[in-house]
């Protein structure tokens, strides 16, 4: 199967690991990931929190280039999904907007929704029916708190998720992996995101209380989808918390036997290397 | 009509609440107050007025109190008060309208620190097509005077491979400089 793929600027850079995983479990799926030829940032929270039209106009550029290449596209980042999939939305349904981005990036629209988020795209569309087969190793005796944050999941007409409050998507991967989701009620809860620079204080305080719920909870590890909220909860966290991090394509990976694994582990800021090897020792 | 303020009675401004509603797209006036949004917003207790209060003070046209506040600035984006939000007011467009108005009147913003890390996102993506996280940070930090912040995890960052030394510009930058002269040309609205 092939599609094309969006990484988006943070895992070139901060999120490596999660890039590198992306690549890693598509493979093991037999995804073949097509990367959009020069791809250009979605604008990301600084757009849409200053500018409407460059909210739009950035992210379009990129549904002008998905639609050249003819593929459903994949976006791990749920920063540049809710983005993408905002502006794809607001094609469909506003035909002012649509004119108007015909008219600056000189291309007509066919109207054909093609943005997909990496992780609802494994669980519905490849399914989980497909993915526990090819479990080497699962993930016995560990126990994680899926940590969903806020731009996979709002606004829920836009990201199509399965609930706003208490959505069960990576739960139910998780499950699929062999480890143990628990029951906690932050999984939606705001890390901070994009105010992580500017009010770093803030975010720590947001993270603290993320992290400890998790640990209370029972959790071995949380996992989480999004670069921004995997920086925040690693850099951001308050002294002396430890519990590790994960993303979610780093546990499939683990749990697929991936030999590249063991090299993810070295590019956190917060060491998760006891949990995986305790995995990896079966 | 008039709404008594601490500074006074002031004249409601329903060409505010309109432009509001008009630049957001959402229903500001069938907001009745549940408070809901706040209960449920994580940085509540960072800005100096409520969710909910932001947005009577619309409904009752406080410009310049709402334009020049520290609560548009800190709002994160996070879209919990409008999923929750029983009138289905998507409240974190309604900040966005709000902030873009702010800037778009030359209003000093609420909280400087925010506005400036945001120019400086935007800026790595005008000129390189991509943000190149390593000079967008050197940048903001030299104009925000937070030199020293986080020195000890950006090295750390750094030396993990996280941070490229060397921005990597795109070629499709030239479409990416058209999206922001035609964005930052004229006047926007939904």
């Amino acid at each position: 199967m092939k599609l094309a793929y969006y990484p988006g600027c943070s895992l070139e850079a901060t999120a490596k690991e999660f890039g590198s995983s992306v690549r890693a479990v598509s493979k093991a799926l037999d995804i073949e990931l097509v990367e959009i030829p020069e791809w250009t940032c979605c604008g990301a929270t600084s757009a849409h929190a200053t500018n409407h039209k460059l909210s739009v106009g950035l992210p379009a550029l990129t549904i002008k280039q998905i639609q050249n290449m003819g593929l459903d596209c994949v976006v791990p980042c749920s920063a540049c999904f809710n983005r993408l999939k905002t502006t794809e939305y607001q094609m469909l349904h506003d035909a002012e907007i649509r004119q108007e981005m015909e008219k600056v990036l000189s291309f007509k629209f066919d109207g054909q929704p093609r943005v997909y988020d990496l992780l609802a795209y494994f669980v519905e569309k490849i399914g989980l029916k497909n993915i526990s087969p090819k479990v080497q190793k699962p993930l016995k005796n560990l126990k994680i708190a899926c940590y969903y944050g806020c731009l996979s999941v709002r606004p829920g007409h836009i990201t199509e998720i399965d609930s706003t409050e208490n959505p069960m998507q990576l739960d139910n991967l998780i499950k699929a992996l062999g480890a143990t989701p628990i029951t906690w009620s932050y999984k939606v809860d705001c890390c901070g995101a994009g105010h992580s620079v500017a009010k770093s204080a803030m975010v720590t305080n947001l993270t603290g209380n993320i992290l400890a719920k998790a640990r209370e909870a029972g959790a071995d590890a949380v996992v989480n989808s999004c670069p921004l909220c995997q920086t925040n909860l690693e850099m951001r966290r308050p002294q002396g918390e430890d519990i590790p991090v994960f993303f979610f394509t780093e546990l499939m990976g683990l749990a697929l036997g991936l030999p590249e694994a063991g090299d993810w582990w070295s590019k956190h800021l917060v060491d998760p290397s006891k949990v995986a090897n305790a995995v990896q020792a079966g | 009509m008039y709404i008594i303020t601490e500074g006074g009675p002031k004249a409601l401004d329903l060409n505010f609440t309109k432009e509001v509603s008009q630049r957001s797209g959402e229903d500001i006036q069938s907001c009745y107050q549940c408070q809901k949004c706040a209960s449920g917003c994580p940085i509540a207790e960072y800005g100096e007025m409520d969710t909910n209060q932001v947005l009577r003070m619309i409904q009752f046209g406080l410009k310049d109190e709402l334009l020049k506040s520290k609560a548009i600035w800190v709002c994160v984006g996070c879209e919990t008060c409008g999923a929750r939000c029983p009138n289905g007011i998507r409240i974190a467009a309604v900040m966005d309208a709000l902030r873009e108005m702010a800037i778009e009147e030359g209003v000093a913003p609420g909280d400087k620190d925010i506005y400036l890390f945001h120019q400086c996102f935007l800026d790595s993506v005008q000129s390189l097509g991509r943000v190149h996280e390593a000079t967008m940070l050197m940048k903001y930090k030299l104009k925000s005077g937070h030199l020293f912040d986080d020195v000890g995890v950006g090295l750390k960052m750094f030396l993990k491979g996280k941070l490229a030394l060397f921005p990597h510009s795109v070629p499709t930058k030239t479409e990416v400089r058209r999206i922001f002269d035609w964005a930052k040309n004229k006047k926007s609205g939904n």
